[in-house]
């Protein structure tokens, strides 16, 4: 059967007695249509439910169905845990896991050196190794000397697995990555009794599937036991994360976005609306919240971007809370309906998971590149409050946030979350909805002028205007896009009326700073020679890297901004205590200028636009030269 | 399917549906007859200001929520059918005009044009149609007429015109019809656009006197009305220019025909009876060429189907069946695991 490959020392694959590991990454590569993204999804199940603490990287190529075997239809998902607390996907594999030539080649540069290549050998024919730009098998060109590699016919071990259900080729080959989970499982020592329930519910209506699937998943498993046995091949035992007790689970950014919206809508007693349409890596939020109608929640697919705002204000007018989401081309369509919430003054959020950029850019990969089009992107003096997820579990908490700004102050709010929070995946300790503060929402019933007049631009101590629903009588009114009257709302182009109305704007928002809290240090000192200043998905690495370089005795801080517009009070005065301010951005320098125009601070870029995340190494050098 | 329970009746009169607010269309506009003829209808079909929401756009026509005293929203360029889908979603029991204009409804919005009456939410939809952009200063628009003379076509346009009712029913509209603002009929056409379930679409021809004056007159003025008009009615033969001549189906070529009708014979003449729920017939009335043709007005078409608003509803509150909102639960949903012990900061 099949031949086993193996070369190299130490790490993973054993030899020697390895110290224990505190945590480990692996790299599940393969073709688009191999199922990466749901091996690594089952795998970053069983491995929260041996309770270790991750983070995922899930990185899949534009194209549903990329030509097979080609290096661009490479989708790979990565995985990083451990004993100790995680924050970032993890810099270089420990084990990649290739199942194809292309998926070798396009990640084996990744892998830290004395790493683990887990093979398909039956997949390294000929024409495979041509579409991966391969002259010759890298198995016999001796370049993967620098790697420890274990390379067998798993195409060839499954297909023997499922043999006895009679499932055709091709069917048959699509066992393999439950093959692969299996072994993978073994190697870390998993139960697989989640993965057969889940196997069994999937496969629930072709239960022969189910069957074989559960067959190949054994035979991988039971493929460890004897390779550890004959030599190459170790388990591992990495122990759970200590962290605070109570009810955890996995949860994706999208996930966690969808079930704070529900939540916000649900603290501010209302109805949520949800206008979307279609865009990666946004759409997610639509599919979750279409499931959810016991909830309150109307979805409503519209027709474009642009009608999915509209229709988003048009349900926040007729009382309900109003959302639309999407990624950096269809926010910019949603710009001007944006000015006209702003203008009629009416609560909405908008949700933008930031992908690579401009243009149609990247769509499947991750950046931080929409900042300016969050705070500044609108014609006209346009001001709105922006908040930045950091993690999965993090976009929850924010999204609670964005409904309260938006009712308390009838504004729209924006939320930025990017392609790594949205589908990246890491344990979130269940909240308990009661330890949140409700924020009621009532609507004007009577007319409020102080002569009985009705004036739905008067406005409270926040500077925010009553939110008046069509249907309560004698409250009739009319608003609109253009510039008003500041107390009656009437069509008023006078110069006071839009200095007045453009102040008025402005100061509301600024006032959010109010109801929002301080700046905290993240990690470190409130002063000193050097602050990492980050806002977004870069909270990670920033940490990681933060809480190295001080092990190593340097001067360093972390300041992770949650509140990216308006920014919180003390700020300025936080940073004004450092030497220096670095600002690492997966943009060419956003938020850094941001704090520069509002502090005159020498904030310094450190930017990225690889639609890679930032490793922790890259950040820790960066720390390192500053403090140099 | 039970569409909407109807909305109390209300007694009002013309002047309470007239805000403070100065009117500013250009004296003469076409725009003050409609307004008048929608203030004169609202009374008469007993609708409640306070559940009355007139939604508009962008142009002239888009002023008109300024001018109802009732709720109103003017939005931006063309969007108007997206805000009104998302106001009837959130609150089916108001009742919804939406008014937009040729340039509006037919061109920045026609996009939504199409998919608010695909949908068929259950609104009104008036489109003023005077062929020309008015707000901007007299550009040619989608409906204007080949060779049209504009600062942006000084030698004549050279596009096509679209006409709004064949889009309209392109579209999948279940209502259409068409008036033109000082017509007498105007009130029937818009009462009739009421009482439709669904999407209502009107065209309504209008005389932007500044810059495209005129521009019905061979239809609209007295002297060309009994030739250029055929005014339809449900079940009413196709009659027109005092009953002197008609419309028949031409069954060679499958095409409408004028004939002439001697003696108000129209049955041996082969007028045929106008039915409303005739799609096949209502898209070659919408397509009728004016000029060999009078131009089709009334209601051409009316065959309601279930709203949007009404299914949409109703799915979710099936989808809500026996089911709780529980917002503890749904966090704790899929598979969870419990963590015991002391906490430890890991840093």
């Amino acid at each position: 059967m099949a031949t086993a490959i193996a070369n190299g020392p130490d790490a993973l694959t054993g030899g020697k007695e390895s110290a224990p590991t505190e945590a480990v990454v692996v790299r599940f590569a393969g073709d688009s249509g191999d199922g990466m993204q749901l091996t690594g999804g089952q795998f970053t199940l069983s491995t929260a439910l041996a309770g270790n603490d991750l983070a995922t990287f899930p990185d899949f190529p534009a194209e549903i169905r990329a030509p097979q075997g080609t290096l661009f239809g490479v989708s790979a998902f990565q995985i990083n845990f451990g004993s100790s607390q995680i924050d970032t996907a993890g810099d270089a594999p420990d084990v990649l896991v290739a199942m194809n030539p292309a998926a070798l080649k396009t990640n084996v540069d990744a892998l830290k050196p004395g790493g683990l290549i887990i093979a398909d050998t039956g997949e390294f024919n000929k024409r495979n190794l041509e579409k991966a730009k391969y002259t010759v098998s890298p198995f016999e060109d001796g370049s993967l000397e620098k790697w420890q590699v274990l390379a067998f016919d798993i195409s060839a071990l499954t297909l023997e697995a499922v043999k006895p259900f009679g499932l055709g080729n091709k069917e048959a080959l699509r066992c393999k990555n439950m093959w692969t989970l299996g072994l993978a499982l073994w190697m870390f020592d998993r139960d697989r009794e989640p993965l057969k329930d889940w196997l069994n519910a999937k496969f629930k209506k072709l239960p022969l599937l189910a069957e074989a699937n559960i067959a190949a998943l054994n035979a991988g498993h039971a493929y460890g036991e004897t390779a550890e046995i004959s030599g190459p091949l170790k388990q591992h035992h990495i122990a759970p994360v200590e962290s605070e007790p109570g009810l955890y689970r996995t949860v994706t950014g999208a996930e966690s976005v969808s079930l704070g919206l529900v939540a916000g809508a649900q603290l501010a007693s209302l109805p949520l609306f949800f206008g979307g349409y279609p865009i990666t890596p946004a759409s997610a939020i639509l599919h979750n919240l279409a499931r959810l109608k016991e909830f309150g929640v109307t979805t409503f697919q519209a027709e474009d971007e642009i009608a999915a705002i509209a229709s988003a204000i048009g349900a926040s007018y007729a009382g309900q809370l109003g959302v639309t989401s999407s990624s950096g081309p269809g926010i910019a369509l949603k710009g001007e309906a944006i000015g006209l919430a702003i203008m009629t003054e009416l609560p909405l959020v908008i949700v933008n998971s930031q992908r690579g950029g401009p243009s149609t850019g990247l769509p499947t990969k991750t950046e931080q590149s929409d900042l300016y089009q969050a705070v500044y992107g609108r014609n006209g003096d346009a001001p709105l409050p922006v908040i930045a997820a950091r993690s999965p579990a993090d976009a929850f908490d924010c999204a609670v946030e964005a409904c309260r700004i938006a009712v308390q102050y009838m504004t729209p709010v924006m939320l930025l979350t990017d392609g790594y929070i949205a589908n990246a995946a890491e344990p979130w300790k269940v909240p308990d909805p009661a330890s949140y503060e409700p924020f009621p929402v009532s609507f004007l019933e009577d007319k409020n002028g102080p002569d009985g007049e009705l004036l739905p631009f008067a406005r409270d101590e926040k500077g925010a205007r009553p939110w008046i629903k069509p249907g309560t009588p004698g409250l009739m009114h009319r608003i609109g896009g253009i510039e008003k009257n500041p107390g009656t709302g009437n069509i008023d182009y006078s110069p006071e009326s839009h200095q007045t109305m453009t102040d008025a704007r402005r100061a509301k928002i600024d006032g959010v700073v109010n109801s929002i809290p301080d700046q905290e240090v993240t990690l470190g000192e409130t002063s000193g020679k050097l602050a990492i200043v980050g806002w977004g998905s870069t909270y990670g690495p920033i940490h990681q890297a933060v809480r190295r370089t001080r092990k190593k005795g340097l001067d360093v801080s972390q300041i992770h901004v949650r509140y990216i517009w308006p920014l919180p009070a003390n700020l300025g005065d936080l940073l004004k205590g450092f030497d220096k301010v670095l600002v690492p951005e997966m943009n060419t320098g956003q938020f850094k200028t941001v704090l520069r125009d509002q502090y005159l601070v020498d904030a310094q870029p450190l930017n990225k636009t690889s639609g890679q995340p930032f490793t922790i190494a890259e950040i820790e050098a960066a720390i390192e030269a500053a403090l140099a | 399917m039970n569409d909407m329970t109807p909305i109390a009746k209300v007694q009002t009169t013309m002047k309470d549906w007239e805000t403070d607010q100065e009117v500013r269309w250009c004296p003469g506009c076409g725009d003050y007859a409609i307004l008048k003829a929608v203030q004169r209808t609202l009374p008469e079909l007993g609708a409640d200001p306070a559940k009355t929401v007139f939604v508009s756009g962008i142009g002239c026509s888009s002023r008109f929520p300024y001018y109802v005293e009732s709720y109103g929203f003017h939005t931006i360029h063309g969007r108007a059918p997206a805000f009104a889908t998302g106001i009837k979603l959130a609150n089916p029991e108001l009742d919804v005009w939406l008014v937009t204009g040729d340039g509006d409804g037919m061109s920045i919005g026609g996009n939504h044009t199409m998919h608010i009456i695909r949908r068929n939410v259950n609104v009104q939809i008036l489109l003023f149609n005077n062929e020309i952009y008015g707000l901007t200063k007299g550009q040619y628009s989608p409906t204007s007429r080949l060779g049209t003379n504009s600062p942006t076509s000084p030698l004549g346009s050279v596009d096509r015109p679209a006409s709004p009712c064949a889009f309209a029913l392109g579209s999948g509209a279940r209502f259409i019809a068409r008036a033109y603002d000082v017509s007498k009929e105007l009130s029937g056409v818009l009462k009739a656009a009421h009482a439709h379930k669904g999407a209502s679409f009107v065209e309504i021809f209008q005389n932007c006197i500044v810059y495209n004056k005129d521009v019905f007159a061979e239809f609209t003025e007295k002297a060309n009305a009994n030739t250029g008009q055929l005014w339809l009615q449900d079940g009413q033969p196709m009659l027109f220019n005092k009953g002197t001549q008609g419309i028949t189906l031409d069954l060679e070529t499958l095409s409408l025909k004028v004939v002439e009708v001697i003696d108000g014979d129209w049955k041996a003449a082969g007028v045929i009876v106008h039915n409303v729920k005739n799609r096949a017939i209502a898209h070659m009335l919408v397509e009728m060429p004016f000029g060999p043709f009078p131009m089709a007005l009334g209601v051409i078409y009316d065959d309601p189907r279930p709203t949007y608003e009404t299914t949409v509803l109703e799915q979710d509150a099936k989808a809500r069946e026996g089911k709780s909102a529980n917002l503890a639960a749904l966090l704790a949903k899929g598979q969870t695991w419990t963590v015991s012990g002391t906490a430890a900061d890991p840093i």
